[in-house]
């Protein structure tokens, strides 16, 4: 299970670093956003899976899951959220002000 | 403190007094009160004289960093004192004459006067000092000084260029120096150079010995303009003239030669150094005296005589140092050491009517307003004082009797006819070459004396009408052509008391071995090769001067365009054009090609660790086992994915995303992680509804709806760093070689009174991490708000 999520994992990145190189805006808020999806994966999956009860001590249960990968997972699917939702709005007035088609368009000046 | 380090430190310390007394005192020259400065030194150096033996030697020392093995240390030998006295006495003159040079109207004389002095400090540290590091702080105090003055009238651009030169040049040496300096440190274990002397004999067969040789060679051959490093000399001629008098002949620029001379002992024998300096010297001298011939402007030609001249002292120096060879025999080694002589002897003559002349051309250039032998002619009988000036110090410089620079250059023959006589063979070459010279210098001192102040009247009349300098400025000039008449009738005046005890401390070894030397100066010692070759000197100078028409021509036949400022000027274009065309060729401004570096070196390092390290041993025994759906959910989100990157759609590609949100909160139902999940429906479904806020009001663009182009260096980088990341991944879900700490949050009943342990993990025991996450959200929150908000405005304003 561990090996065959991190192998998942893996193609969402190379698919995630795929569209970050690509020329349009949108698509490379997308492409973070698989990063983000393969990093939570794969802090699941280092941490063991399915190896007991889910962290609830009202289960009568002997062992549970690793209940700090999801902890650290929480945590990191809030930070993310706020950066994808403020990276949505910063892309949204850019578009508005500048009216750019692609990246290639934001160089800056000639004399940088 | 002891006394000479605080003398090294009162000009400093003067220096910061001088723009007071500038802005108070306005009536007075402050020259008047500089001139205090290298009196008062001059008068207490004296002092010291003469230095004979070892146990005159002064040896003082301040702390500074002691925890780094850095003091001020001074040592006050015959040498330092030579070159002390030097430095003070010429500062007296060049004070003296600035004082009537500059108008303390016009002039910035608070710059003027602080630069001096900063000069004036660092030089004579950089003679005194003892400790490496302390010499190399105050030699590099000298070239920053020599910047500022050559670039004292700051609006000429001529300045700027010879004052920017000069400074890369001398800089560049004097890094290499200092990487010699730290090299010997670590052969000997100590930065004193008296230490270091000591360590002599052991040190040559040391691997660092050969490179911090050539490496302090180098920063002595750049300060003291050798070939080709000379070339920063003739530009440097665009500072006041006092200051080309004072630092770009008699100090500045016989600091590298202080240095050949202060480590002879360590270096000198072996034929590496030797070699290296004389072969060098006599190139700059043969070089320096036919490009002289070549100039127009005075000052050019002075700054080209100067070149020839170092390079004149720099080849007795190399040819001196053999003495020290540990097969010369003891008669050899007497023979060569008077090379030594001829060089301190020539450095003291060169000093002397070099600032003579240097300050006569000075006056020239004042009453004329002109420096170009072209517009000149025919001044002997309206400038008399100026031109018996120049006669003294130009015949001095062309090795003439009655004046110093006759026994120098008889000396001069001496060492290198004896370098011949010891060694034979194609060593012949020296005398030849250093005669060749000399007959070059005979002529361009002839142009100097005879164009300049004879002959008829140039059709171009100088900007002003000719007439004598004042009173005030012949004073310091008169001084020197005085003193240079008085070194060939009374030579002897330095020789006993100055010149040996500076021979033992550049020949150490030699002198114990050669019972002392005996150096004996005469302006007539017989009839001797020597002589024959000065006559030979004037006999041919003469001839060639008075064809010089023909000569004009052969120095045509060197085209400018060879020169070595040339060669100087495309480098320097040449590199910065090299390092814009890189910059522009990895900068190029689009972020794509930022992320592929940055992966590329990801996949770099992190692939080529794990390769390295043979880091990827895979053990998947302890993996859980993989159900149906599993596969079935797994699957899905690979197929979303791969659906992003086909679909020409920007919506559809949005949906897909939400499809992989949804997917893996499905996924983190199966791991056992019920917040997790909870979270992620949620902020799957807020983005996703973000998302397409966005793209309703994202305008229509024109290559929105193209599917995404397939790029082979795309494809590279990303299949590149998916390969690595999950390779790494693979490595990591071996089965853990430590018990994880998860147990103890197990207790989070008793500890924390809950039973979601997760929950009490994020605002319990970690609670802490959990605030910040709270901020991260407050803050883009604000950051959204703030950018809607102010955007809008900035738009109406727009």
């Amino acid at each position: 299970m561990e090996a065959f999520i991190i192998v998942i994992a893996g193609i969402l990145v190379t698919i995630g670093v795929y569209m970050l190189l690509s020329k349009q805006l949108l698509r490379i808020i997308l492409g973070t956003a698989l990063l983000t999806h393969a990093a939570h994966l794969t802090l699941m999956a280092v941490g063991g899976l399915k190896k007991g009860a889910p962290p609830l001590l009202d289960e009568a249960a002997t062992k549970y899951t690793d209940p700090i990968p999801q902890a650290l997972i929480l945590t990191s699917i809030v930070i993310s959220f706020a950066l994808t939702a403020f990276v949505l709005v910063l892309g949204y007035r850019a578009y508005v002000r500048i009216r750019f088609e692609d990246m290639q368009q934001l160089k800056g000046y000639e004399d940088e | 403190m002891s006394p000479i380090v605080l003398a090294v430190f009162f000009p400093f310390v003067s220096a910061l007094i001088v723009p007071i007394l500038f802005k108070v005192l306005r009536r007075i020259h402050t020259g008047w009160f500089v001139l205090a400065v290298p009196v008062l030194l001059f008068g207490f150096f004296i002092r010291f004289y003469p230095i004979d033996g070892p146990e005159d030697i002064v040896v003082q020392s301040a702390a500074w960093i002691p925890r780094l093995d850095i003091e001020f240390a001074i040592v006050l030998d015959s040498l330092s004192l030579l070159f002390a006295l030097l430095i003070t006495g010429m500062g007296c003159l060049v004070v003296l004459y600035s004082i009537f040079y500059l108008s303390k109207e016009r002039e910035a004389l608070h710059n003027f006067y602080v630069y001096l002095l900063l000069f004036m400090g660092s030089m004579l540290g950089a003679v005194l000092s003892d400790h490496m590091l302390v010499l190399y702080t105050f030699w590099e105090l000298t070239s920053i000084s020599s910047f500022l003055l050559i670039a004292y009238w700051y609006q000429r651009r001529n300045s700027r260029y010879g004052a920017l030169k000069s400074l890369l040049i001398t800089m560049t040496g004097g890094f290499a120096m200092l990487l010699g300096m730290l090299m010997l440190r670590a052969a000997t274990g100590t930065y004193s150079i008296r230490g270091t002397i000591a360590l002599a004999d052991t040190l040559a067969e040391h691997p660092l010995f050969v490179p911090a040789m050539a490496l302090i060679l180098l920063g002595a051959f750049a300060k003291s303009a050798q070939f080709p490093f000379h070339i920063w000399l003739p530009d440097a001629m665009e500072a006041p003239t006092p200051i080309s008098a004072y630092l770009h002949s008699a100090t500045m620029v016989k600091a590298g030669i202080y240095l050949v001379a202060r480590l002879t002992p360590i270096f000198g024998g072996h034929p590496e150094w030797s070699w290296s300096i004389a072969i060098v010297g006599l190139l700059t001298l043969l070089w320096g005296s036919f490009t002289a011939i070549r100039q127009v402007d005075l000052k050019a030609m002075l700054a080209f005589s100067t070149v020839s001249q170092l390079g004149l002292i720099m080849s007795l120096l190399g040819v001196g140092s053999m003495a020290l060879a540990p097969d010369a025999a003891n008669g050899q080694a007497v023979l060569l050491s008077g090379a030594v002589a001829a060089a301190l002897f020539h450095l003291v003559n060169h000093s002397i009517f070099k600032g003579c002349l240097f300050m006569v051309i000075g006056i020239l250039d004042h009453e004329l307003g002109t420096r170009d032998i072209r517009r000149l002619g025919g001044l002997a009988a309206v400038m008399p004082v100026s031109f018996t000036l120049t006669v003294i110090g130009a015949f001095s410089m062309a090795g003439l009797p009655p004046f110093g620079g006759f026994i120098s250059k008889e000396m001069f023959f001496t060492g290198m006819l004896d370098a011949y006589r010891t060694l034979e063979g194609w060593t012949l070459l020296l005398p030849a070459v250093a005669w060749l010279a000399s007959v070059l210098t005979f002529v361009y001192c002839m142009i100097l004396v005879f164009r300049v102040f004879t002959g008829p009247k140039p059709e171009e009349l100088p900007d002003k009408p000719p007439h004598e300098a004042a009173f005030g400025m012949l004073i310091s000039p008169s001084v020197l052509a005085a003193a240079v008449v008085l070194l060939f009738f009374a030579p002897n005046v330095l020789s006993g008391t100055i010149l040996k005890p500076s021979m033992r401390a550049i020949l150490p070894q030699a002198a114990e071995a050669a019972d002392g030397f005996h150096v004996h100066l005469a302006p007539w010692h017989g009839l001797t090769t020597e002589v024959g070759m000065t006559a030979g000197v004037v006999l041919a100078g003469a001839y060639l001067y008075r064809r010089r028409h023909w000569l004009e021509r052969v120095r045509d036949f060197v085209p400018w365009r060879w020169t070595l400022n040339r060669l100087f000027d495309r480098t320097l274009a040449g590199m910065e054009r090299i390092s814009l065309k890189f910059t522009r060729f990895y900068m190029t401004g689009f972020t794509g090609h930022y992320y592929a570096y940055i992966f590329g070196f990801l996949i770099l390092l992190a692939g080529g660790a794990l390769l390295a390290l043979e880091a990827w041993q895979f053990d998947f025994s302890d993996n859980a086992p993989v159900e149906l759906y599993e596969y079935a959910l797994g699957i899905s989100i690979v197929a979303s994915a791969v659906y992003m990157l086909f679909t020409r759609s920007r919506i559809a590609s949005i949906i897909a995303l939400s499809a992989i949100g949804y997917l893996v909160a499905l996924l983190f139902i199966i791991f056992r992680a019920p917040d997790l999940a909870l979270t992620q429906f949620v902020v799957e479904t807020i983005s996703t509804a973000l998302f397409l806020l966005c793209f309703v009001f994202w305008p229509k663009l024109k290559d929105e709806d193209v599917r995404m182009p397939f790029r082979v260096t795309r494809l590279l980088v990303s299949v590149g760093t998916g390969a690595v990341v999950t390779l790494i991944g693979l490595a990591a879900i071996a089965p853990r070689p430590f018990e994880s700490i998860a147990r103890f949050f197990e207790n989070s009943d008793e500890l924390a009174g809950a039973r979601n342990i997760v929950n009490a993990i994020l605002v319990d025991f970690r609670g802490f991490d959990t605030m910040l996450e709270i901020v991260v959200l407050f803050m883009a929150g604000l950051g959204v708000y703030s950018l809607i908000r102010f955007g809008r405005e900035g738009r109406k304003d727009g």
